[in-house]
């Protein structure tokens, strides 16, 4: 039986969780500052319980196009890990990785294989930044896949997180974890979501893991 | 005036004409449309899961492939719609993203969907009109019950009709 009741978190369950988006996000975002050479803020992290249509209010609406980075997580902790950001970002992100290239021809949603697999390390490097601190400090295992990528309607990239929680219940838990760029230059700013989506039983192990 | 309708993920909705139906950025799941082409009435589900055999959880019908047609072909039927007339179009069932060698569980649920909404179809008779199914990107679809076409939006690419 899982200590966790989707619908009646405790605030200290609450805190605890929060506080983990905290830690991972904020390694994750060191992570990227250095990849981008510029301080980036994150917000406060949100642990959220949505229902399947929420999901995508997230990043604003179901048909917004967003780059969907998605790392499968097993071993201790199962679940998914996601980073999400808008197409011009990761753009940004590739043109400050590879010095220069990436920003011509092609249009806003359109990415080359050079673009992609640059983006996919750049989501390689940040969520793995996220989740070796999410080990470190509950001591579990966790095991990354490669990163999947897919530049799409944020409706359509959520489907998959919707539907492994759709085989529980109605409802989807998951800590959302905003970063923004201290620069406002429109050319430059970096902004984007992490979110980290275990299954409930990992849950279970986190929390118990801190003692909670 | 002309509604347009909005369905939710793991949601059904009914209308009759002149009004249209609408699931936006549809991944995996499966958007089936019924229709009546005689009393016009139609009904749109967007379907989340195969089997609600195998789920414990199953309360919301909508949810599943088996469940949800039946629900809605019966709603429909409620709301003037003949049975021997119901046909139906369906998009969806995508994978979003390939992992692994292409059968992982959770990567390959669009497929699932695909081939268990036509198995209900068959079951209840009900004739598939046209399907815009599988590949790897998320569709907006928009059902018009006056013509009952099935228009589809996807990123960077053409609308098509079907």
């Amino acid at each position: 039986m899982s200590k966790i009741d989707l619908n009646e978190l405790s605030s200290m369950q609450y805190d605890v969780l929060r506080e983990l988006g905290n830690i991972g996000a904020g390694n994750a975002t060191t992570a990227l500052s250095q990849l981008v050479n510029s301080k980036i803020d994150i917000g406060v992290p949100q642990v959220r319980l949505l229902g399947f249509d929420e999901l995508p209010s997230i990043v604003g609406s179901e048909e917004k196009v967003m780059v969907g980075i998605l790392l499968m997580l097993s071993g201790d902790i199962q679940g998914m890990m996601m980073f999400l950001m808008d197409p011009q970002v990761a753009k940004k992100l590739v043109n400050q990785l590879m010095g220069g290239y990436g920003m011509d021809g092609n249009g806003e949603e359109d990415f080359n294989d050079m673009e992609k697999s640059a983006v996919m390390e750049i989501g390689n490097i940040i969520a793995g930044a996220y989740l070796r601190s999410l080990g470190d400090m509950t001591n579990l295992t966790i095991d990354v896949s490669v990163p999947l990528l897919q530049i799409d309607m944020a409706g359509a990239i959520f489907s998959v997180p919707a539907i492994e929680f759709g085989k529980i219940g109605d409802k989807v838990l998951l800590i959302e974890t905003k970063f923004d760029d201290e620069r406002v230059d429109e050319k430059t700013d970096v902004h984007g979501y992490y979110i980290l989506v275990p299954e409930l039983e990992s849950y279970d192990k986190i929390l118990s893991s801190l003692g909670v | 005036m002309c509604e347009i309708i909005k369905v939710g993920m793991a949601d059904m909705k009914t209308c009759t004409a002149p009004d249209s139906l609408t699931t936006l950025g549809l991944g995996s799941c499966v958007g089936v449309a019924l229709y009546d082409p005689v009393s016009k009435v139609s009904g749109l589900l967007h379907l989340m899961l195969p089997d609600s055999t195998q789920i414990k959880n199953n309360q919301n019908k909508a949810k599943f492939a088996d469940t949800g047609i039946v629900e809605l072909y019966e709603e429909m039927r409620k709301k003037g719609a003949l049975s021997g007339r119901i046909v139906a179009k369906i998009a969806g069932g995508a994978q979003m993203f390939s992992y692994g060698a292409g059968n992982n569980d959770i990567m390959s649920v669009g497929k699932k969907n695909v081939e268990a909404t036509k198995q209900m179809l068959n079951k209840l008779n009900i004739r598939l009109l046209a399907e815009d199914t599988g590949l790897n990107y998320g569709r907006t679809i928009i059902f018009d019950s006056r013509t009952g076409k099935l228009k589809i939006r996807a990123v960077g690419k053409d609308e098509t009709m079907i």
